[in-house]
């Protein structure tokens, strides 16, 4: 049974939740992962949509740091305000 | 915030001599803008100092996109209030940087009201480029630009801005339309370029001709090189009258022709074009005389990338001739398989150039489906180590996955 883009994208959301802080994630790492969970249950498109869901919603932003990651929305540490 | 323009002795130095001065534009735009004040008191700062005072901002953009802005915080807040942040905003040029003045204008307005006022027309990436933004900006900004009709650029790890050179709308070698293609590849690959998901970032530059004005075969991942493969297109009698007004045809044209394979007895110039490589030499001494053949098309190269790490790589050659046509399935289809591979299997901050350098040329065509051709290696006439026949057949033995 092929998950569905929510499945995908809160599957996606704990994993970038328990690395907050400790290790940076990029889409393909979250891609990566969810193929190696789920298999062909979680093929690609299913995996960008899930993606593209969480930064739409607010949940995760991307951030830039030599690459680009996607992290839950954070105060940057370089920000002056 | 900077009531007056501050003292910039350093800076008034850069103001001297008759070329353009970017200290000059900025003095002017500071009479208005409390930003580009305080921009002009931290960099005559940072000359004394000789530090920057520039810190990453890794976390600011718009809504959804992962692209188009690149954080700026200064590391001095209190004492230059207006920069303290100052963000860049790439937005997407029109392809062959085309414009009207009045849309000229309206960029101008939106980034007076929001903004430092400073732009740079263009960026070496192409975009065009406002530097200077609050956070709290970045949304107001990029509404009005949706409403004109701008969208955003790329940045980060994703498609780059694609860019070309005027093409056919200015210039008379063009072998392909160099302005549709990049205005297609730009809608084609609007979620690659907003959402960032790949290594690292990927960029197309389109030059209608081998003159590449847009350096393609430098700076972009993949460059489409304008190109003909049949015979080039000769007037004797033009010939002629470059040699009659002095022109030393057999040194300065036929002497530096890459391929050697030009012959001026004095009378007529012959190109055996079975050994021409395509360079525009002659044809850009001699426009009147010398154009590119009838059936054109162009060249499609990988791999190129401007250092900052690692050393520099030139684009090799992938497609000999591609005849672009609209949608450009073909290309398209191709470039997905090696997206996809690079993807699957590159490195962290890897350009494909790099990647293809760690994995072999072999390898990375056979993953993406297509033969080997005497045109990717540099030197195949010079070169006696390459056998064709022997290196299908090595490889057809041993071609394990490592
Ligand atoms: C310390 C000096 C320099 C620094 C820190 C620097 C930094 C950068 C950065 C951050 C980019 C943007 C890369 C991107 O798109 O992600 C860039 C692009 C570029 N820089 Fe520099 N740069 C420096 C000097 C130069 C010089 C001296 C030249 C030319 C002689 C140059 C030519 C370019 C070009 C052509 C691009 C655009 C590359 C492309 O479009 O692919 N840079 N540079
Ligand atoms: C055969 C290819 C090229 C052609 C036909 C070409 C043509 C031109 C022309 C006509 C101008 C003058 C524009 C004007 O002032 O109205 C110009 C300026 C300029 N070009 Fe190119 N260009 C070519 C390639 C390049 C490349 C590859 C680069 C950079 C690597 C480059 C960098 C520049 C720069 C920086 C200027 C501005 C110079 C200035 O401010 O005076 N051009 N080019
Ligand atoms: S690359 Fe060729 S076609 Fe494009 S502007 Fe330059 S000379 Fe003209
Ligand atoms: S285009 Fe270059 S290689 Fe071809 S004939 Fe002219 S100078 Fe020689």
């Amino acid at each position: 049974m092929a998950k569905t883009v929510e499945e995908i994208a809160e599957a996606m959301l704990n994993m970038v939740t328990d690395a907050q802080g400790i290790k940076k994630l990029k889409p393909t790492d979250l891609i990566k992962a969810m193929r190696e969970l789920y298999g062909d249950e979680a093929d690609k498109k299913l995996c960008k949509g899930a993606i593209k869901e969480l930064v739409n919603s607010g949940k995760c932003v991307y951030t830039y740091f030599g690459g680009s990651f996607i992290e839950l929305p954070h105060r940057e540490s370089a920000a002056n305000d | 915030m900077a009531d007056q323009i501050p003292n910039t002795p350093k800076l008034d130095e850069l103001e001297k001599g008759p070329w353009p001065s970017f200290v000059k534009e900025i003095k002017m735009a500071a009479k208005n803008s409390p930003m580009a004040r305080d921009l002009l008191g931290v960099l005559e700062l940072s000359y004394n100092e000789k530090i920057g005072h520039w810190k990453h901002g890794g976390i600011v953009g718009v809504m959804g996109y992962g692209g188009g802005v690149i954080g700026r915080y200064s590391d001095m807040p209190e004492e230059f209030p207006g920069i303290s942040h100052f963000h860049t905003i790439r937005i997407n040029q029109p392809s062959g940087w085309f414009y009207t003045a009045d849309a000229l204008r309206t960029l101008c307005d939106i980034w007076d009201k929001h903004g430092s006022g400073l732009t740079n027309m263009h960026g070496s990436t192409g975009d065009i480029v406002f530097l200077g933004c609050r956070t709290d900006a970045l949304e107001p900004v990029f509404e009005d630009l949706t409403k004109a009709g701008f969208d955003l650029g790329g940045s980060g790890s994703d498609v780059r801005t694609p860019s070309c050179c005027c093409g056919p709308a200015r210039c008379e070698w063009a072998c392909y339309d160099t302005l549709a293609l990049t205005y297609d590849l730009t809608m084609h690959y609007q979620d690659e370029l907003h959402r960032p998901a790949f290594p690292y970032k990927f960029k197309f530059k389109m030059s209608g001709c081998p003159n590449d004005c847009v350096a393609s075969i430098a700076r972009a991942d993949m460059s489409i090189i304008g190109t003909w493969r049949d015979d080039i297109q000769m007037n004797q009698d033009e010939v002629k009258k470059y040699a009659d007004n002095g022109l030393n045809i057999q040194r300065d044209v036929a002497g530096n022709c890459p391929g050697k394979c030009m012959d001026w007895d004095g009378n007529e110039l012959k190109i055996e074009n079975e050994y021409c490589v395509r360079c525009m030499h002659c044809i850009n001494v001699m426009p009147k005389a010398l154009r590119p053949g009838k059936d054109r098309g162009a060249c499609v190269l990988l791999g190129s990338k401007a250092p900052i790490v690692e050393g520099a790589l030139l684009s090799s050659v992938l497609i000999p001739f591609w005849k672009p046509e609209p949608p450009y399935e073909d290309l398209k289809d191709l470039v997905e398989t090696m997206h996809d591979l690079w993807c699957e299997e590159g490195k962290a901050r890897e350009r494909i150039g790099e990647f293809i350098q760690r994995v072999g040329m072999g390898n990375f065509l056979e993953e993406i489906g297509l033969e080997p051709l005497p045109e990717m290696v540099a030197h195949p006439r010079e070169n006696p180590y390459v056998f064709y026949e022997e290196y299908y057949e090595e490889d057809d033995g041993d071609e394990g996955e490592e």
